[in-house]
């Protein structure tokens, strides 16, 4: 490459990209330079000191412009009097760094020397401790005993709170702003700032709420001392007492990955999660998981979970046993035969929906099964979906993504960071929505469209573009000035953004629902559901995006296996067919009462559910399933990233895995299920048996990459133990025109919004049975829209 | 245009209003023009006179006579007299001893000093600062039109180059090399930025170029522009110099109206424009990445180095920054070349340097007097003496990031070669002049409680570091220091100049790094005997 530069850092040689700066030339190498302030993903600032170097830079003839030889023909060294910053200096050609002499050292010590005498040394009862760089670069650096006998330790409060979750201990913090950076350059809730200067200067909240963000919990996974401090784990426990385990998030389709830290209390002898911390994954969710995903675990320990089955006895719900519920699960399966219909909720692992799938097919011997009716276009997404290889991290210049009917930061919250940082490196965004959205400030283009008419924008974009040669005719009808009249975005802004997608070198189509029309009726999906997706795909299509990396659809999918369960079903043939007078109906995960929906008419219900649920209120038998931490299992991420989950705490009573429950029943039904032991066991058949899924097997799963920048592990480098990844970063599994290179344009005709068209909002913080079970996230959980009404209307 | 003879000025700081300055400037108004001489005279009013009993003060150029207190029955005599007939009414003439502020220099002006060399102030004082005619009489403009029409942008920085003009906000780097950096720096945007933030204890040199000559400024930037290939400028003024901020703006506004600013500059293809931007009132917003980040909206914070402004400075663009008396040498420089200003000065550091004088003098004030006059000269000349015939212990030069020297050092040419070669820093100018009854430690103790207060924080040496270096040296002053103390003081002196990120943590340890060269004697005193010489330190036995 053109852009490598040579260095030598303690005389050794590495060749590193342009523009890198000496601390991760020399991380590079193995060499650690210590630091505090500087974080991989934060702009350098060179506060805290820590990493001040030797740097020797070539003599240049003033004349010729070409190094200086000394006799032995080595370029002339001139070694700089001052020692200087690692994290901020980028390196030059023939540079020089010497990170372990004398002066150094000393300067080292010097700085962790003024760091310690200011602060508390609390370690014993601090949450940082065993984990924290100012104790690990103190035992490798430090001084070892203080020269001063003043300690300006100052007394200042330790439980501040910056917001209803986040405490500052304001004698711990070593002023480095990572969290101040964090929330200015990462998250954009530029809600955090430094008040006074020199040494009474002190980290606040600029909010009202205080520390108003989605993304607060990152700050205390990087600042550097246990001066930020979460309500959730504050003193409940130290790093090393804790079990790390390798999980992933299960509260939207981004699936970041996770580290459970668990726990055997020592009161009760139960298995609990104390704390979730990201892991991390640099083609998923970096290092950054947002506040629910953090918070949300406590439903898994809620002492309103299911732990026996129920079985309806003279109209009342007991308990039962296993043996009992399933015999009675069965027999009235078998007596029905044909005419049962299956319930599957998004939520639960591809191996659940996968058996479920098949217990249909093989043991009831019928296809009729519906997963939750939210969403439409997983069919397209499963074909025209991101290519293989897609890293939302590695998009920049050439990149075109178009976000459509969607709110990123409420549905997917990482892919707000993600997207917003591929703005920043140059891609360029074109975001459509009937209200703002937080998207629009890094927004080429923010298109506000009426409400209801997002795919006649859609078509009016493609219109600008070319007209899609299958469907021609439809698309010529939408030309710009008809769409501007149709949707009330400026023509010139439906033809500036027509050329920024004409001109993508790749494009990525990012769809939400948020829409006003109704996806499904009577079990049907309606062509006013899939009229957005249909127009995202053909789009796509039409301009040659499909089927390649950082090229095709992103859908924002609500829960966190939408796209797995769909084609779990899909590969066992699975449709729905409506009818009522059924003799059974079989739920898996969901709760369509609790939502409000109407469920068919049925003699028998069973419910598979965590919770009782007002759905598993009015079952015949109720089958306590286990939640995600209790249980192995993957799930397929809404970029078809298939990813794996570890058991990370003992199950709660009685309660079994959703997939067992099924092989239970299918056992049951006479089929013979023996060869399904394990969870890995189901994924290996789905791996071997469903084409998209091929090389999706546990171990493969399991497969770790090395990460830049490498964070976590026990290297000093930026702290905190359990970022590391070794669970395994997943498989993206291929799109289907990758597999069969055919594609193809559909026509469905544009829904017309009418007065009473009501916009479907998406929030992130809405109530819902399982975030409600997280006393410590309450005061973010709001019911109300956050738009006022009118503007959600229609036309 | 209006030919002004005589300027007069009415003192109207608070004491003098309540004494009835208004009036006095009334019928001083009402006089002139019952003379027929409102166009010869210009009226003006100055704030800060530096003194208190002689108010209301009327002074009167170019002959520079005071007289006060003025009542506003005196005013006929007087404008009868002086302006009228031309002789002095002695009756009426103030008390010529010790005058402080801005008044001091004001009165130097008589000329009578025989070492004053006036370039960076050859106006201030002379002419109507809100006048841009009055500005042009006195050769104003000359420069940027002979720099437009006559030289390229290399001519400009050779000249530069060979009169060894080096800067005066502190760090005397040679102003032609960094506008040589700034003119070869890649980029399509630039900037030149004039630090006016002046905020040294003791410094106030600036203002009075800004405040008396606001046009020699903004022609020295436009012609910083011109060289460098700038499109705009900013002028960030301390924010307690409220009137230097209303007479830049309406400077700029004159300016503009005569095309001296603006668009086709001059009509010719040079283009450039200049912002006023108020300061925050902190110290540390003088350094100059810190003003670059203020300036950006951001809280004024130094950055780290490298890169420099030169290449990366304002919104990362290539940035010229220079101090206000650097700037104001510029036109001077233009228009009677190089070697012109070579003849002032020493061969190494050519030029003058504006001082002000405080302390234990007869006579405070400012002067503008060639590099390498000494301290000793200063004091004798200028001073008049130390103050009731005592004798010199130290001095403070350069403000609070200058260096303390002891009565040794007076014979040392103040220039920056033969005070760089003595490890004495010139600094801002300030010249504080202290007698036996100053003591070192305590002087030590104050600056560092300076540092302290204004240390913005962001390091960790300079944040840390001055807090424990003041405690250090407040035990010392109430007699509890102890032998390892010292030692602590020397390490953290190290640490701060070492460690620290900019000027500020790192001249933070001059004040104790020159007491213990200089005053180990008196600073053992303290230490051994629980005594302070000075007999200023409270020795209480307390400590921290
Ligand atoms: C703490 C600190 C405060 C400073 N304050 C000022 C100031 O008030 N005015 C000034 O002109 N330069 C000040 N400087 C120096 C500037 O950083 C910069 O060197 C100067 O403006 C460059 O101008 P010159 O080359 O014309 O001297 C300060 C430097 C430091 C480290
Ligand atoms: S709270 Fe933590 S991250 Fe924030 S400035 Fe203090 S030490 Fe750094
Ligand atoms: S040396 Fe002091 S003033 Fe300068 S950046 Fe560091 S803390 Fe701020
Ligand atoms: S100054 Fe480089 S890591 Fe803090």
């Amino acid at each position: 490459m053109a852009d490598l530069i040579n260095v030598y850092i303690n005389e050794v040689l590495v060749s590193v990209p342009k523009g890198t700066v000496i601390v991760d030339a020399a991380k590079k190498l193995g060499v650690n330079i210590p630091v505090f302030c500087y974080h991989p993903k934060l702009k350098p600032v060179g506060m805290c000191r820590m990493c001040l170097v030797e740097v020797g830079r070539r003599k240049i003839d003033r004349a010729t412009g070409q190094p200086l030889l000394d006799a032995n023909n080595q370029p002339e060294i001139a070694w700089g009097l001052k020692l200087e910053t690692g994290c901020t200096t980028p390196i030059e050609e023939g540079m020089q760094v010497r990170t372990q002499n004398e002066v150094v050292k000393k300067a080292q010590k010097d700085v962790l020397e003024f760091l310690l005498t200011s602060h508390p040394l609390d370690c014993p009862v601090c949450d940082k401790g065993g984990e924290c760089p100012l104790q690990n670069l103190t035992l490798q650096f430090g001084p070892g005993t203080t020269r001063f006998d003043y300690n300006d330790k100052q007394h200042l409060d330790k439980h501040y709170p910056l917001g209803d979750i986040i405490f500052l201990d304001k004698e711990r913090c070593i002023q480095c702003a990572r969290c101040i950076r964090f929330q200015d350059e990462v998250a954009d809730d530029r809600v955090l700032g430094f008040y006074e200067r020199g040494r009474t200067m002190q980290i606040d909240t600029l909010s009202e709420p205080g520390f108003d963000s989605k993304f607060s919990g990152n700050t205390t996974d990087i600042c550097p001392v246990g001066a930020l401090t979460t309500r959730d784990f504050r003193f409940r426990a130290r790093p090393w007492e804790m079990t790390h385990v390798p999980s992933i998030c299960t509260h939207c389709a981004v699936g970041c990955n996770l580290t459970l830290g668990t726990r055997r209390s020592a009161r009760d002898r139960q298995w609990e999660i104390l704390r979730v911390m990201p892991r991390q994954n640099e083609d998923v969710n970096e290092i950054w998981i947002c506040d629910k995903g953090r918070f949300g675990h406590h439903f898994t320990r809620s002492q309103a979970r299911l732990t026996t089955p129920l079985v309806r006895k003279n109209g009342q719900l007991a308990e039962a046993t296993w043996d009992e519920a399933i015999k009675l699960v069965a027999e009235r399966l078998n007596v029905v035969y044909g005419h049962v219909v299956g319930f599957i909720g998004d939520r639960v692992s591809n191996e659940d929906a996968y058996l479920f799938g098949k217990l249909f097919r093989e043991g009831v011997k019928t296809t009729r099964i519906a997963n939750r009716p939210h969403v439409a276009g997983a069919d397209l997404v499963q074909k025209y979906g991101v290519g293989s290889g897609t890293n939302l991290g590695a998009l920049g210049k050439g990149t075109v993504v178009l976000i459509v009917a969607g709110d990123v930061e409420e549905t997917a919250p990482v892919y707000m960071l993600r997207l917003r940082a591929a703005a920043q490196r140059g891609a360029k965004l074109i975001v459509a929505n009937a209200r703002e959205t937080k998207m629009d400030r890094y927004a080429a283009n923010s298109l506000r469209y009426k409400v209801g008419t997002e795919t006649q924008l859609v078509y009016g974009l493609l219109n600008a573009v070319n007209q899609g040669s299958g469907i021609r005719d439809q698309v010529a009808a939408y030309t710009p000035a008809k769409v501007a009249e149709i949707t009330g975005v400026p023509e010139a802004e439906i033809t500036a953004a027509g050329k920024l997608i004409a001109e993508a070198k790749d494009l990525i189509v990012v769809f939400g629902d948020e829409q006003p029309y109704d996806i499904m009726v009577n079990g049907q999906y309606t062509d006013a559901g899939r009229a957005l997706p249909q127009a995202c795909a053909n789009l796509v299509v039409a301009t040659g995006h499909a089927g390649k990396a950082n090229n095709g659809l992103l859908s924002l999918w609500p829960h966190n296996n939408t796209q797995g369960v769909f084609d779990m079903l899909a590969a066992n043939g699975a449709q729905w067919t409506p009818a009522d007078g059924l003799k059974a109906l079989y739920i898996v995960g969901s709760d369509p009462i609790g939502e409000g929906q109407t469920l068919p008419k049925s003699e028998f219900t069973i419910v598979q559910e965590l919770f009782l649920t007002e759905t598993a209120k009015q079952a015949d038998v109720v089958l306590p399933a286990l939640s995600f931490a209790e249980r192995d299992g993957t799930f397929t991420n809404a970029e078809r990233r298939v990813q794996r989950y570890y058991k990370a705490i003992a199950p709660l009573g009685q309660a079994r895995a959703d997939w067992e429950i099924i092989r239970m029943v299918g056992e049951q039904l006479g089929l013979k299920w023996t060869h399904y032991l394990t969870s890995e066991g189901v994924m290996a058949e789905i791996a071997a048996t469903v084409p998209q899924y091929s090389g999706t097997e546990y171990a493969a799963l399991a497969q770790v990459t090395e990460a830049w920048p490498p964070v976590g592990s026990n290297d000093l480098y930026f702290g905190g133990t359990a970022y590391d990844n070794r669970g395994g970063v997943g498989v993206q599994i291929k799109s289907g025109v990758e597999l069969d290179g055919q594609s193809e344009m559909n026509w469905i005709e544009p829904p017309v919004p009418s007065a009473e068209s009501t916009l479907h909002v998406r929030q992130l913080n809405r109530h819902g049975t399982l975030i409600d079970q997280s006393a410590v996230y309450q005061p973010r959980l709001i019911d109300a829209p956050i738009e006022p009404a009118q503007v959600l209307k229609g036309a | 245009m209006k030919t002004v003879r005589s300027m007069v000025l009415v003192s109207n700081d608070p004491l003098s209003q309540a004494r009835g300055a208004q009036a006095v400037y009334q019928r001083l108004e009402q006089e002139i023009a019952a003379r027929g001489l409102t166009d010869e005279i210009s009226l003006m009013t100055v704030d800060d006179v530096g003194r208190h009993d002689t108010v209301p003060m009327v002074i009167v150029y170019p002959e520079a006579v005071i007289y006060g207190p003025v009542k506003p029955d005196d005013v006929a005599m007087l404008v009868e007299e002086h302006l009228y007939k031309g002789r002095i009414a002695s009756g009426l003439l103030a008390p010529a001893r010790e005058l402080t502020g801005r008044i001091a220099w004001l009165s130097a002006r008589k000329g009578t000093l025989p070492a004053e060399q006036r370039i960076v102030l050859e106006r201030a004082g002379l002419i109507d600062p809100e006048s841009i005619e009055d500005y042009i009489i006195h050769d104003g403009y000359v420069a940027l039109g002979k720099v437009l029409t006559q030289m390229k942008p290399t001519d400009v920085i050779a000249e530069l180059e060979q009169s060894g003009l080096q800067g005066r906000g502190g760090a005397g780097f040679p102003t032609g090399l960094k506008w040589k950096f700034v003119s070869k720096a890649p980029g399509d945007r630039k900037y030149v930025i004039c630090n006016a933030d002046e905020s040294e204890p003791g410094t106030f040199k600036d203002r009075l170029v800004l405040e008396g000559d606001p046009h020699t400024i903004l022609e020295a930037m436009t012609i910083a522009a011109y060289a460098v290939g700038a499109s705009e400028g900013y002028i960030y003024v301390r924010g307690e110099y409220v009137l230097a901020q209303q007479r830049l703006k309406k400077a700029i506004e004159q300016a503009r109206a005569l095309n001296l600013l603006g668009e086709n500059i001059f009509g010719s293809a040079f283009s450039f424009d200049i912002h006023v931007h108020a300061g925050a009132g902190a110290y540390i917003c003088g350094e100059e990445t810190a003003l670059i980040e203020s300036i950006e909206g951001k809280r004024g914070e130094p950055r780290s180095r490298p890169p420099y402004p030169t290449t990366h400075g304002l919104w990362g663009k290539p940035t010229l920054v220079n101090n206000v008396e650097t700037l104001a040498n510029i036109t001077a420089i233009i228009r009677n070349g190089a070697a012109w200003f070579r003849k002032f000065g020493t061969p190494k550091s050519p030029g003058t340097k504006v001082y002000t004088i405080l302390g234990n003098v007869n006579v405070t004030g400012l002067i503008e007097v060639p590099m390498g006059i000494t301290l000793r000269e200063v004091i004798a000349i200028y001073g008049k003496g130390m103050k009731n015939g005592s004798s010199l212990s130290l001095a403070q030069t350069g403000g609070s990031s200058g260096s303390i020297i002891p009565a040794s050092l007076q014979d040392t040419p103040m220039d920056f070669e033969s005070f760089g070669k003595a490890g004495v820093s010139l600094g801002s100018g300030a010249l504080l002049i202290c007698d036996d009854t100053t003591c070192v430690v305590d002087l030590a103790k104050v600056l560092l409680n300076f540092f302290r207060n204004e240390s913005c924080g962001k390091c960790t040496p300079c944040r840390i570091g001055t807090e424990r270096a003041y405690q250090i040296l407040a035990n010392i002053c109430e007699g509890t220091g102890t032998r390892n103390d010292l030692a602590q003081l020397t390490m953290l002196a190290d640490s701060l100049t070492a460690l620290s990120n900019c000027g500020l943590g790192q001249t933070a340890a001059t004040p104790i790094r020159d007491m213990f060269k200089h005053f180990s004697g008196e600073v053992d005193a303290h230490i051994q005997l629980k005594v302070c010489p000075a007999g200023v330190c409270s020795m209480s036995g307390r400590r921290l």
